[in-house]
């Protein structure tokens, strides 16, 4: 299985990432090295093993549903490229 | 010569009023100023002199804790408030963060002195610290050397000793292969060990904090400051805490160490296996007894590490979105515009290959084949372990295949990720493990590994002080010292 430059700019955008031309040919190439590292995997037999999502094999707790955030909005707001009022503000979305 | 001086050392010393904290700190911000390794992304000078003033007067007044007063090197991976906050990336060159980290949290309450925040690979992502919007760092025993990474500032800094202690996290490796590339002494807990919150998350399911010491005593008296319970992370696990420097004299007599037959493979460098064979003999001389394991599946650790942590990371990092914190690129056209070049000139090259390769293995059509898959040999992995340790206490080898390697010598991303052989399969099971300093191979520090069974600090510990009495690898510095 190998990616073409085509297939590695579909996926940079599924990322929301952008690859320029001059780059592309570079990227294709490493992402093919390390996927090809991944091919290794198809041929272990995994059996009836389960998949393993957590190192112990805890399950997500649970909390009382409290409140426990402090409203902090002025302090997130100063870290923000750009907002007004109590908004983030980004481009026109809808005219 | 404070600077000599364990953690253990400093703190009879701040009692015993030899020095004060104030002095203590501003020889160390001296030491910083005048290194040349680029260990330090921020140096907070003022915060830590009024935070040194703050412990001296806590230890004339009373209300002081162990470690009051102690300053240290901040991964600049742990949110710290006030204080900028970058995961050595350009994403987040301008983030002062709003709040604390539980860790920072937990370092401020026992008013300890923060030095400054230390240099690291991209949001945690690299073996070699060359990954870092703020240049590489430098290995202090051969400049033209690699410290390792990720925690390559907190591992230099340790090891030329501008910081008596640092914080750093690992990944697939990132405290252990830097502090045995640097000569020093580094552990990574047992998952959910330490609090993640606030910690910038890479792998969720992989990440975990650990402290990076010269010595396993210092370590043990650290990562009692670290360890615990927090209900803001959770991953974090309930069970109780013991005092770790409670057990660290108790004798090896008998001690079953497994050596991985894998681990001694075609790969390992002759200098690297020569060092580590000889601590094995040393802990033989100890009373601990050698058998052989197998860990079959650990061989495929690469490419399990290397599909499970981007997949995580692609989805961790989609939160750098130009929006709410973080870098924005110049007049954005639209919002996809704002995503895209945000994202893309603000993410450096190793964090966009491992995004990228995170969203193809979880895109329809490929999720089964790679995700999933990667997930059942991770449990085979673990199963190994388990198998391993019904039979011997500890493992050990090496931490890394070879020596600290040159600075920009390694160009391919394949070569540098087969560099995590030894130390991934580790985080993949969640387990334990230790690097200390076992010797040298052509003047440069070689570490040994120890791996433990889930929540066997107090062992690891153990068995590294142990080795330190008798051996004095751990206290050798760098010749310009």
């Amino acid at each position: 299985m190998s990616l073409d430059n085509k297939q590695v700019k579909e996926i940079a955008y599924l990322a929301r990432l952008s690859i320029e031309d001059s780059e592309l040919e570079q990227s294709t190439s490493e992402l093919n090295n390390i996927l090809s590292l991944m091919a290794d995997l198809s041929e272990i037999d995994t059996g009836d093993a389960e998949p393993m999502a957590h190192p112990l094999h805890m399950s997500q707790r649970l909390r009382e549903d409290v409140v426990t955030e402090e409203n902090l909005a002025e302090e997130f707001q100063a870290i923000a490229p750009k907002t007004g009022k109590s908004h983030f503000l980004v481009p026109t979305v809808i005219e | 010569m404070m600077h000599k001086l364990s953690v253990a050392e400093l703190i009879k010393g701040l009692k015993n009023k030899d020095f004060s904290s104030v002095e203590l700190t501003q020889h160390y911000l001296r030491r910083i100023n005048e290194s040349k390794l680029n260990a330090f992304i921020s140096v907070t000078d003022d915060l830590a002199i009024s935070q040194a003033k703050e412990a001296d007067l806590k230890i004339a007044k009373g209300g002081s804790t162990l470690l009051t007063g102690i300053p240290y090197a901040h991964k600049d991976i742990f949110c710290t408030k006030g204080v900028k906050t970058s995961a050595g990336s350009k994403m987040l060159d301008s983030f002062i963060s709003p709040y604390d980290a539980t860790l920072s949290h937990k370092f401020n309450l026992e008013n300890m002195v923060m030095l400054g925040k230390t240099n690291m690979d991209e949001f945690a992502m690299g073996s070699s610290n060359e990954n870092s919007y703020y240049g590489p760092v430098k290995n202090p025993w051969d400049l033209n050397k690699v410290p390792g990474g990720s925690s390559g500032g907190s591992a230099a800094a340790v090891a030329s000793r501008i910081t008596p202690f640092a914080t750093g996290t690992d990944t697939g490796g990132s405290i252990r292969q830097p502090a045995s590339l640097c000569g020093i002494t580094g552990i990574k807990p047992t998952y959910g060990r330490i609090s993640r919150y606030g910690m910038i998350a890479y792998a969720s399911s992989l990440d975990q904090a650990g402290p990076m010491t010269q010595t396993a005593e210092d370590a043990a008296i650290v990562l009692n400051a670290m360890a615990g319970f927090d209900s803001k992370d959770s991953t974090s696990a309930t069970k109780e805490t013991p005092d770790y420097t409670k057990k660290l004299t108790n004798s090896l007599d008998g001690l079953k160490i497994g050596l991985p037959k894998e681990f001694f493979s075609s790969g390992l460098d002759g200098g690297v296996e020569k060092v580590v064979m000889q601590a094995i003999k040393e802990y033989e001389a100890m009373g601990a007894k050698i058998h052989e394991v197998s860990l079959p599946n650990s061989m495929h650790a690469i490419p399990t590490y290397y599909i499970v942590a981007p997949c995580e990371c692609s989805s961790n990092l989609s939160r750098f979105d130009g929006v709410r914190y973080g870098y924005r690129c110049e007049d954005p056209k639209d919002l996809d515009d704002l995503y895209l070049r945000s994202r893309s000139e603000g993410f450096g090259k190793e964090v966009k290959r491992r995004i990228m390769i995170g969203a193809y293995a979880l895109s329809a059509g490929y999720y089964d084949a790679y995700y999933l898959k990667a997930q059942k040999v991770r449990q085979l992995i673990s199963e190994d372990f388990k198998k391993a340790f019904q039979s011997v206490d500890v493992i050990m080898g090496p931490v890394s295949p070879t020596t600290a390697f040159d600075l920009g010598s390694v160009k391919d991303p394949v070569s540098m990720y087969l560099a995590d052989i030894y130390t991934l399969s580790v985080n993949l099971a969640g387990l334990p493990g230790m690097s200390i300093p076992a010797g040298f191979s052509k003047n440069l520090p070689v570490g040994l590994q120890l791996i433990g069974n889930h929540w066997s600090e107090e062992l690891l510990l153990n068995t590294a002080h142990q080795f330190q009495l008798n051996t004095d690898w751990h206290k050798s510095t760098p010749t310009e010292l």
